[in-house]
């Protein structure tokens, strides 16, 4: 029963000294599991790999799957889905816990303080910086795995052009039956992964 | 429709499609959230990416909170957050339990999926900047601030590129020029 203790603790610290989300936490999440021994490098090279082809957050992802693992990969005896099952959710339950009620203490305490000039001062001064966050991360996944893992041309210029056209679509509005639409973004990412099924499974 | 089930659901839809992580949500959220239902203003929605972004965790979770709590309070960003949750916690139990990590990594239709879907995703964080440059009221006073933020957290320089440090300087610098103001010492910004 131990690992549970071990690994509620593990994400706890996860979640409270994660900053940045995603990809920063990575290396993080990688010294609080690997190192204790409770999965191998090749499971967490592994879990990276599935997160990038399963929706939701990595942080989520993981905590998830090693939740499951760790326990019988560390006590034989712990094998079994109910105590996979148990070490997922509390791993996902740790993670989150510490966040969640930061958020909502800070969003509680800045709603009761909503019509003072000081707050009001800060946040107009953060929604400059919050919009330079979002081009950054946007600037940051143009990158060589997400635009061309395998170094082709051909495969740059099709990432491009599906780029390209997935913001005209999420974008710009398209007149359609007499009204002008925009496509839901949920719908563009089905249409860009239909394209990629066409175009690199054949 | 009961408005807890709506907002469960409507995070449950943005959890399942969001991909590479918390930013990659604002789009969708945006569309669900702010065009769709009407339940939050855009500009608000900016506020809470800031605190959000502020705070330590998971980027997206945090967002669900932060977003579900100023929709129906603690109750929704319960919900919200469990909606986020949910797909990812599902599909990767059902991974754990079914298959091994062997058979999604080297699955060609798979791979071929989310060659695609990469590159849209990417589109889907550009298109926020655009419109929340918008709701932010950026004027040529303010305009030098999201890119200078935007050019050295890319640049990955270690600290100066933390996105932390920024959102203390736009705090603080938000604090001064109404200081300065408040002691009628307005000179020019």
């Amino acid at each position: 029963m131990q690992i549970y203790w071990q690994l509620i603790w593990a994400y706890l610290k996860i979640g409270i000294f994660g900053f940045g989300g995603g990809y920063a936490m990575l290396s993080l999440v990688e010294h609080s599991v690997v190192d204790p021994g409770w999965i191998t490098e090749q499971t967490f090279t592994d879990i990276v790999a599935i997160s990038q082809m399963t929706p939701g957050p990595i942080g989520i992802n993981s905590a998830t799957y090693i939740g499951f693992v760790a326990p019988s990969h560390v006590n034989p005896e712990l094998s079994g889905i109910g105590w996979g099952l148990l070490g997922s959710m509390v791993c996902t339950l740790a993670v989150v816990l510490p966040s969640f009620f930061l958020v909502l203490y800070s969003s509680h305490f800045i709603r009761r303080h909503n019509e003072s000039g000081v707050i009001k001062a800060i946040f107009s001064g953060l929604r400059p910086v919050v919009v330079g966050l979002i081009a950054s991360a946007a600037i940051l996944l143009m990158n060589r795995a997400n635009f061309c893992p395998d170094g082709e041309t051909n495969q740059l210029i099709t990432s491009i052009i599906i780029c390209a056209a997935a913001f005209c679509l999420v974008f710009f509005s398209i007149p359609f039956k007499g009204k002008q639409v925009k496509l839901h973004p949920i719908l563009v990412i089905i249409m860009a992964g239909l394209a990629g099924y066409l175009i690199y499974a054949f | 429709m009961n408005i807890y089930w709506q907002l469960f659901t409507s995070f449950f839809k943005i959890g399942a499609f969001t991909f590479g992580g918390g930013w990659a949500m604002i789009s969708i959220i945006e569309r669900e959230i702010v065009d769709k239902r009407h339940w939050i203003e855009r500009d608000d929605f900016l506020d809470l990416l800031a605190i959000a972004q502020s705070l330590p965790g998971i980027l997206a979770v945090n967002i669900a909170t932060a977003v579900g709590d100023k929709i129906k309070g603690t109750r929704g960003s319960v919900l919200a957050s469990l909606g986020t949750i949910l797909p990812s916690f599902i599909i990767i139990l059902a991974i754990a339990i079914f298959l091994t990590p062997e058979t999604i990594k080297s699955n060609r239709a798979l791979s071929a999926i989310f060659m695609g879907i990469r590159p849209a995703v990417v589109a889907l964080i550009i298109a926020p900047v655009i419109t929340s440059a918008k709701a932010a009221k950026l004027t040529w006073r303010t305009v030098w601030i999201p890119l200078v933020v935007a050019l050295m957290i890319s640049l990955n320089l270690g600290t100066v590129s933390s996105p932390i440090l920024y959102i203390v300087l736009g705090a603080l610098g938000g604090w001064g020029v109404w200081y300065i103001g408040q002691r009628g010492i307005r000179k020019k910004m």
